[in-house]
């Protein structure tokens, strides 16, 4: 194609990314190094029903709405907000560094500011759902593309059910269902012979039942775009390893795989891009005690009734670049391929 | 049968005649809610209106909703239903009006406990109140052979005999669901043990004190009395608690007291033993571990004067005396001229009587409670000490006050 023509081609969808993704990215990193203006406080004699009247603070509007004509974006702050104790926490790490003597009081105290904990869990979450939703989602392709040709459309569908399910509904469904007075949670508390059993009141369950509701979420994904792959296997390359005596999972191993590596990495790519963003199964599961995610802490500031606009674009920030990290080994494999191919 | 004709009959001529009763609008009002019967019932009573529209959007999710649904200009909802809690972040993005005049014009029915004053200006109406309070199984505590709680310490003993004697495993209910729910029971225990949130005239958090360590550790010994799942129980899923048998005693808002056993599905025994009683002092205090509240309208700031006026007629409409019936007045515990508490109302009325500390209508507030509501799960889990927790709760405010300009 030449560059005249790409131009042309490329200019329509070049501008929407401009607009409905370069834009709002710009727009969220510029709120998160403003912050809003000081409040003017004064006192003042509330009245209220049933109690009468008391002197309570409340903000001066008229000095308020004249800092903010001034300036209206803000109070500039930099990277304050980043390094704060809600988000990077920089001081209170330096103060934990120079105070605790053992790795292990180190990382306890480390673990107790709310990003890092939630960095925990969301990288735990990332590096175990991912590779398992990879492992099922093949398994699941291998089996259905296994069955008789009558039977494949209806696994496929019951395969591909936990994917149409809405996440939220799915992740809720869920948790009644391991509630402890609700089907897997009783049979749990029968299992355990302990009446006070509850997967919902242990943060190590409580993990666990989110991968295990992460990987049952996603697996169909991984499963349909692995299934599209297996009808382009080429089926002399099976035959001369059928011929040559290899077992089936000598097939499976030198032949499937190696010719599903790119939709692999593909899934992969997705896949750490979703885990990282993990949020609807820690609301679902009313898991706020147990798991935090980045995202969980962009709802709390947003949904709660002071809304922290700041600290919530810094945290969007930092998930982007979060993601771009995660990314990055793939990408950098991808370009590698890429010029590799050329 | 007559008679009640007869009753009608003279009671609409009333309505007619009186042009305080009447309701006719010129402009178009919309109202942003919550959702529950009380807050319909009031929208419902100002939709009678004519002359121009009445539109309402009810919704639990009215707080992450109504600064920006009033923020526009002019904005979408020119009045928003509120509380002592949510009406603070309206009047910090100064998105409601002054009243002053509009009451002077068409608020001659409202009492004056009704105006809810900042300072010289009337920010809202209130037309209603609520506390939470003890809804608690009288039949279980018979049973039990103990008396009706009016302490935390007392509510302990009662729950360790219905437990000792095999009557329930878990007799306590309490919405500690890690969030919102746990602040508002931590913001009870810790009034109720005579804290404050803040250091007096400043934003600077208070609760790291003896007051919250106390707290804290009455609600960790009440925790022990629950359903293991306690911290991801909200209201609804206590309340579900409650009417299924699973639950005897347990601290719950006077809102919900009239619903308490009338859904479907309630076990005979629930409805037939289910009492409500005063809100429960701690540590010797005289005043209930709870907090007090109203719900309210204001008007929006950025609409025309017509509007504002329509707004306001309609919605002093909706809270008229002539609204209350035999279906709302069960509904909540009205502020309205004429409202006679039924036995539902018993507990919020207590809780007034009693002096109960309204909840804290500071700018800051909000963000105190979400610090709260973030931080107090790890103590309640057995994993940090109470000091610690409550350190953490004052860094994490600290830091969400420092940028939203409260504190240097």
């Amino acid at each position: 194609m030449r560059h005249k023509t790409f131009l042309w081609f490329f200019l329509p969808t070049g501008l929407a990314m401009l607009l409905f993704i370069a834009m709002p990215i710009v727009s969220v990193v510029i709120q998160s190094i403003y912050a809003p203006h000081p409040a003017v406080l004064v006192e003042v004699e509330n009245c209220t029903p049933l109690v009468g009247c008391t002197t309570e603070t409340t903000i001066d509007q008229e000095a308020t709405a004249a800092l903010r004509a001034e300036q209206p974006l803000g109070r500039f702050v930099g990277l304050d907000i980043y390094f704060d104790r809600g988000h990077l926490a920089i001081q209170e790490v330096g103060e934990i560094w120079a105070a605790s003597d053992t790795w292990g009081d180190l990382f306890s105290e480390v673990g107790n500011l709310p990003f890092y904990r939630a960095m925990a869990f969301t990288l735990t979450f990332t590096f175990i759902v991912t590779p398992l939703t990879i492992i099922l989602g093949l398994v699941i392709a291998l089996a259905v593309n296994s069955l008789h040709r009558h039977l494949k459309g209806l696994m496929i569908f019951f395969s591909l059910l936990p994917m149409i399910v809405t996440p939220l509904i799915g992740s809720l469904i869920l948790f009644w269902m391991i509630d402890s007075r609700g089907v897997i949670g009783n049979a749990l508390v029968n299992l355990a012979g302990d009446p006070d059993f509850s997967l919902k009141a242990s943060t190590g369950l409580m993990w666990v039942a989110l991968m295990v509701y992460g990987v049952w979420s996603s697996a169909p994904f991984a499963f349909v775009v692995f299934y599209a792959g297996l009808q382009t296997l080429p089926k002399d390359q099976i035959e001369a390893a059928q011929i040559d005596g290899a077992t089936r999972w000598q097939q499976v191993k030198f032949v499937v795989v190696p010719h599903l590596m790119p939709l692999v990495t593909f899934v992969a790519l997705i896949q750490l891009m979703d885990n990282f963003k993990v949020f609807e199964p820690i609301i679902g599961f009313s898991a706020g005690a147990h798991a935090q995610s980045l995202s969980t802490f962009i709802f709390n500031d947003l949904g709660g009734e002071t809304r922290q606009l700041s600290s919530a674009a810094a945290t969007s920030v930092i998930t982007i670049i979060g993601v771009a990290i995660l990314l990055s080994p793939v990408l950098v494999r991808t370009w590698r391929d890429f010029k590799g191919a050329r | 049968m007559f008679l009640k004709k007869i009753a009608l009959a003279g009671s609409l001529t009333a309505f007619a005649s009186s042009a305080g009763y009447a309701c006719e609008i010129t402009d178009r009002v919309n109202i942003v809610g919550n959702e529950f019967a009380a807050i319909q019932a009031v929208a419902a009573a100002a939709k009678e209106c004519t002359g121009a529209s009445v539109e309402s959007n009810l919704t639990s999710e009215h707080q992450t909703i109504n600064v920006a649904g009033l923020s526009g200009n002019p904005s979408e909802y020119t009045s928003a239903i509120i509380a002592n809690s949510s009406i603070v972040a309206l009047m910090n993005e100064d998105v409601i009006r002054p009243l002053n005049d509009l009451v002077e014009k068409h608020g001659q029915n409202l009492q004056p406990g009704q105006l809810i004053k900042i300072g010289d200006d009337i920010m809202a109406i209130a037309f209603m109140a609520n506390a939470q309070h003890l809804m608690y199984r009288k039949d279980v505590l018979e049973q039990a052979g103990v008396e009706v709680p009016t302490t935390y310490e007392e509510l302990l003993e009662a729950a360790e005999a219905i437990r000792a004697q095999g009557i329930m495993q878990n007799p306590v209910g309490g919405a500690y669901a890690a969030g919102w729910n746990l602040a508002q029971e931590f913001n009870n225990m810790f009034l109720g043990y005579g804290g404050t949130h803040f250091k007096p005239g400043s934003a600077e958090p208070n609760v790291n004190t003896e007051a919250g360590v106390k707290a804290l550790n009455m609600m960790k010994a009440l925790s022990e009395y629950m359903n293991p799942d306690f911290l991801t129980h909200d209201s609804n899923a206590t309340n579900a608690e409650y009417r299924a048998g699973n639950v005897a005693i347990m601290n719950m808002w006077g809102s919900r007291a009239s619903q308490q056993t009338t859904t479907e599905g309630v076990l005979q025994e629930v409805i037939d033993g289910h009492a409500i009683a005063a809100p429960l002092t701690v540590g010797g205090g005289t005043t209930p571990a709870s907090t007090l509240w109203w719900d309210g309208w204001t008007v929006g700031k950025n609409i025309s004067d017509e509007e504002a006026e329509a707004t306001f007629v309609a919605m002093t409409h909706g809270v008229r005396p002539e609204m209350l019936n035999d279906e709302t007045t069960p509904l909540a515990v009205w502020l309205i001229e004429g409202y006679e508490p039924a036995d539902d109302a018993q507990g919020v009325f207590d809780a007034a009587k009693m002096g109960t500390t309204p909840y804290p209508m500071l700018p800051y507030m909000g963000l105190m409670h979400s610090a709260l509501g973030n931080e107090l799960a790890d103590f309640m889990q057995g994993k940090e000490s109470a000091e610690q927790a409550l350190a953490d709760v004052e860094a994490a405010y600290r830091a969400a006050a420092i940028e939203q300009g409260f504190l240097q």
